[in-house]
């Protein structure tokens, strides 16, 4: 088959299979929550469906490695949309296993929240997949209105509602954005596909178009909001705050992470022609992100709203890795990416536990946890340093060699600011950890342990910190080959 | 030293490495497992470093020895052919600190027995700890050097915090935040000697012998001066040590004094004069005025101090200021002097540390004033102590002796009105030394510590072990010697 263009097309829908899968996987969790009472089926029945669907999706992803095509040149399939398929699958898997109790007691209509969590993996990897403007932003939307509502979720806590209001409005504005800075780019380049647009911008004179500056800003903007950029970043802590706790993990991990999948599909290729016109852009962010986040993480008391600045925080540090791109840097960050995830998680998965018994989520509320749940504490701690990026945990290799390639590409001053800055953060994280180790436990002090999907998740979680921190050589190796992937184009 | 040496390298941190991830399996209530397993995992540790020492001679032309590398990670994205190595390696310099390490961790290990708040837990960061520095010893891969620097400082905080006294969580927290903030220097170093020699590689016997342009020699330098300085409490960074000290419990104290401020000026040391020596020479000068302002200041501001610890903390800070000026000195009997001053402080400070803890534990005052006569009511205690001060004030036979020899006859070499001016810090430490004894230890008994017993037996061995060690240094350097000058005349920039 061929486009209107001549352009022949490649109708292989077997490429899509893991989304597919997932997104059946989607409607079945519907039809099942519909006919609950009928089928005579309990409430694990729905993410035990969702994990066996997803699990398939993995499995088939697999298939995958090392191959390289495109669909109908709508949806890129290389070693890159691999490397974020399985990322975001697990991301997915992780959460609705870690936080099933959870969403029983506090979450309203359970069988929505499930399938809204898996078609947002979909959206998600779609950002990282797609090679077509439009498939791209149809992605971001299929995310973004996946998790609008799911941010509404929450049972009897009227902040929900307010922070969905936030991030509906505050969203929509960036759609806009973003959608107005793409028409913009596509009136210069003339075509909305990655390839066609790279061609354009690099046989372009190198003389700066108007329509095309403000188009960057306008997409810097829009993608700034969305993986909540200094000074985009409003919205993330209350909508955090607000949302369910699940909610909130699968925000700072999937989310982000699919942003900055699509920052490296559109950076890395169809705009890195231009990349002289936008370095100094990002680098800009990267600073004021990292400054500003780690700055007014030092005065939160709600948890949940320092780990919103923390992991706004660490989006600084993933915007410098964008400033010096290239097929180096783009290895880094994606390093730095998968194992911000698996740190993210197990914090947010260890919070979740810890209101599940407690029903509070106040820096003051975990005193005397490791007196209480000693268990617990170690997950938490443990997590929380490779947030800060302490040695013998993943946090301290990933931003090693984040920091590491950044200083590679020039950019040393961005550096020395990004090691300060994560110094500061280091003081924050050890005021959660010394309510922990050093208080005396108030109210109930007698211990408890947590359920054993948190076992399993917490523990499989730790584990993965602690092993890639000591040897990270696996997920080097899978980056580097999906950075490559990313050049491949170029 | 053979290469199969190198797996004894290789156990020295990962037999506490291990011991710690074991201890976490033991249930916390086993005091009995857990002071047997760190009971042998401290032996062990010692008798590894006393193998190190001892297998260690200086050959002509061998850098190091022992060297063992494996591949750990490598030509991938901004990693060259050998990016990433497990390489361990042991030069004269770092045998005698490996030594002093093993030396130290046994009697700290002795005295924590009888700690009976999670003792399981304080052993855990105790020996990740000292995996850490001897990890700093004994690696030779600029990315796990570091990896093990930031080991050993991590655990700080929480065994401070947790098991501290007098302000602890302010000494935790200020020490805490000074050395990660010096640690940003030593990062950003590591990075520019990475790109600046690019050869793909941390490998740190690359590095040392590559050429590096003598203006990067010159600004990176001073960043590893302060980063490391603030470990080795250098002038004026030192700010965090005397609170962190007095701070701190007592194995805490007596590895913190004794070892991990040694990482300090080791590093200035191997990432300072090693990896730019022309930058060194260029800077030697400052180290000089920086050292002795610090032995000058610490041995004036210990005049002042009535809080033992407190006191101990400043006379660090003096004795450190030692190590740095035998190290601007810039010729090899300096360097020698600083490294075994490097020892002998280690060894003394650490015995301070564990007498003291032991009398603050049952008394709960460490102020000199509230004292005196103590000699009659815990005599044993009181000849240990003597001991220490005699050693910490250079009385010959004794391990401060030696090092202060070479490093005042280092500095009249090099600049004789500072040799000078150290010379009269050895009297103002005298002064302050022997004034806290006549105080404290002599004179009439004051009644109201008739209550005190004499350390228990697990301190009089630890105390025992310290004190064979200080005169072991004292009575017959030539072992330490004979390692540490041979490896020195061989690094670049230093004349005879």
């Amino acid at each position: 088959m061929t486009d209107v263009l001549g352009n022949a097309l490649n109708l292989d829908f077997a490429l899509l299979a893991p989304e597919i899968i997932i997104g059946l996987t989607a409607l079945a969790i519907m039809f099942l929550d519909l006919f609950k009472q009928e089928l005579k089926v309990g409430d694990r029945a729905l993410p035990l469906l969702s994990v066996l669907g997803l699990l398939a999706a993995g499995a088939v992803s697999l298939f995958f490695v090392n191959q390289v095509d495109d669909f109908s040149r709508l949806i890129q399939v290389d070693n890159f949309t691999t490397f974020f398929r399985i990322l975001f699958i697990g991301t997915t898997i992780l959460v609705i296993v870690g936080s099933h109790e959870y969403v029983e007691k506090h979450v309203n209509h359970i069988g929505e929240f499930y399938a809204l969590l898996l078609l947002s993996t979909v959206g998600a990897i779609y950002m990282a997949a797609a090679r077509d403007l439009l498939t791209a932003y149809l992605a971001i939307e299929v995310l973004s209105f996946s998790l609008y509502v799911a941010v509404s979720l929450a049972k009897n806590d009227p902040r929900s509602g307010e922070a969905v209001l936030k991030y509906v409005l505050l969203g929509g504005v960036a759609s806009a954005m973003l959608l107005y800075g793409l028409s913009l780019v596509y009136g210069v380049a003339g075509s909305t596909q990655y390839t066609e647009i790279a061609t354009a911008l690099a046989a372009s004179d190198g003389s700066m178009d108007m329509a095309l500056a403000l188009g960057l800003v306008l997409i810097i903007g829009g993608l700034g909001f969305k993986a909540s950029a200094v000074p985009f970043h409003m919205w993330t802590p209350d909508v955090y705050e607000g949302a369910p706790i699940p909610v909130t993990a699968y925000l700072s991990a999937t989310s982000k992470a699919a942003t900055f999948a699509l920052i490296l599909r559109w950076f890395a290729g169809p705009l890195y022609p231009v990349a002289d016109e936008w370095r100094w852009a990002m680098a800009t962010l990267a600073v004021a992100t990292m400054v500003v986040g780690n700055l007014i993480a030092l005065q939160q008391s709600n948890l949940k709203r320092l780990l919103a600045y923390s992991s706004i925080a660490q989006v600084g540090y993933m915007l410098m890795a964008i400033t010096g791109l290239s097929s180096d840097t783009a290895s880094a960050l994606l390093v730095h990416l998968g194992g911000y995830l698996l740190t993210n998680l197990v914090v947010f998965i260890g919070v979740i536990h810890f209101y599940n018994r407690t029903g509070k989520e106040g820096i003051a509320d975990l005193k005397g946890l490791a007196e209480t749940n000693p268990y617990l504490a170690l997950v938490l701690t443990a997590g929380l340093f490779s947030l800060a990026g302490m040695p013998l945990l993943v946090g301290f290799f990933t931003k090693f060699i984040l920091f590491q390639a950044v200083v590679e590409a020039d950019y040393l001053w961005l550096v020395v600011i990004g090691v300060i800055a994560s110094t500061i953060s280091l003081y924050y994280y050890l005021v959660v950890i010394k309510q922990m180790y050093l208080y005396e436990p108030e109210g109930d002090t007698s211990r408890w342990r947590i359920s054993p999907t948190g076992y399993l998740t917490t523990g499989s979680l730790l584990g993965a910190v602690v092993v890639l921190g000591i040897w990270g050589t696996p997920l080097f190796r899978a980056s580097h080959e999906a950075a490559l992937a990313l050049f491949a184009g170029v | 030293m053979t290469e199969s040496d190198g797996y004894v390298l290789l156990a020295l941190f990962l037999v506490p490495l291990g011991t710690a991830a074991l201890l976490m399996l033991v249930p916390s209530r086993e005091r009995a497992v857990i002071i047997g397993v760190t009971a042998l995992a401290s032996l062990a540790m010692l008798v590894l470093s006393l193998y190190v020492f001892f297998s260690y001679s200086f050959t002509e032309g061998q850098q190091f020895q022992g060297v063992l590398a494996f591949p750990w990670m490598e030509n991938m994205g901004v990693l060259g052919a050998n990016g990433i190595q497990m390489k361990v390696g042991v030069d004269g310099v770092t045998a005698t600190l490996v030594l002093l390490t093993g030396v130290v961790i046994l009697p700290g290990t002795w005295v924590s027995w009888k700690i009976q708040y999670r003792l399981k837990d304080f052993f855990v960061l105790l020996y990740i700890l000292v995996a850490g520095v001897f990890g700093v010893f004994v690696i030779l891969d600029l990315f796990f050097w570091f990896l093990a620097y930031e080991v050993a400082l991590l655990p700080m905080y929480q065994l401070i915090a947790i098991w501290g006294s007098t302000r602890k969580e302010y000494g935790a927290m200020k020490l805490m935040m000074m050395l990660m903030a010096g640690s940003i220097f030593i990062f950003a170093v590591i990075f520019a000697l990475f790109t600046h020699v690019g050869a793909g590689t941390f490998d740190m016997e690359v590095l040392i012998n590559a050429s590096k342009d003598e203006t990067f020699q010159k600004i990176f330098f001073p960043l590893v001066l302060v980063g490391c300085g603030v470990l080795g409490a250098m002038f004026p960074f030192h700010s965090w040590s005397p609170d962190g000290h007095a701070a701190a419990p007592t194995a805490v104290s007596m590895l913190h004094a004794g070892v991990l401020m040694k990482v300090g000026a080791f590093g200035v040391l191997r990432l300072g004069f090693q990896m730019m020596p022309e930058g060194g020479a260029f800077w030697a000068p400052a180290l000089v005025v920086l050292g002795i302002t610090a032995a000058l200041y610490g041995a004036i501001s210990a005049l002042k101090q009535t809080d033992m610890k407190l006191m101990m903390g400043f006379s660090s800070v003096s004795h450190m200021g030692y190590v740095f000026l035998g190290l601007g000195t810039m010729n090899v009997i300096g360097w020698t002097g600083a490294v075994l001053q490097m020892t002998a402080h280690g060894l003394m400070t650490a015995l301070f540390f564990l007498l003291i803890g032991g009398m603050y534990d049952q008394s709960h005052n460490r102020d000199i004033p509230n004292f005196s006569g103590m000699a009659k009511q815990m005599p044993i205690w009181t000849i240990f102590f003597v001991l220490a001060s005699l050693a910490s004030l250079g009385l010959p036979g004794l391990s401060g002796f030696i090092a202060e020899v070479h490093i005042f006859i280092g500095a009249f070499r090099s600049y004789p009105i500072v040799g000078g001016l150290a010379v009269l810090t050895a009297a103002i430490t005298a002064t302050y030394l022997l004034r806290m004894l006549s105080q404290a230890f002599f004179g009439e008994m004051n009644p109201r510590w008739t209550g005190l017993k004499e350390i228990t037996w697990a301190e009089r061995a630890g105390a025992a072990v310290l004190a064979g060690a200080i005169l072991a240094l004292g009575l017959w350097p030539a072992p330490w010697i004979d390692r540490i000058a041979p490896s020195i005349i061989q690094m670049a920039g230093v004349y005879l």
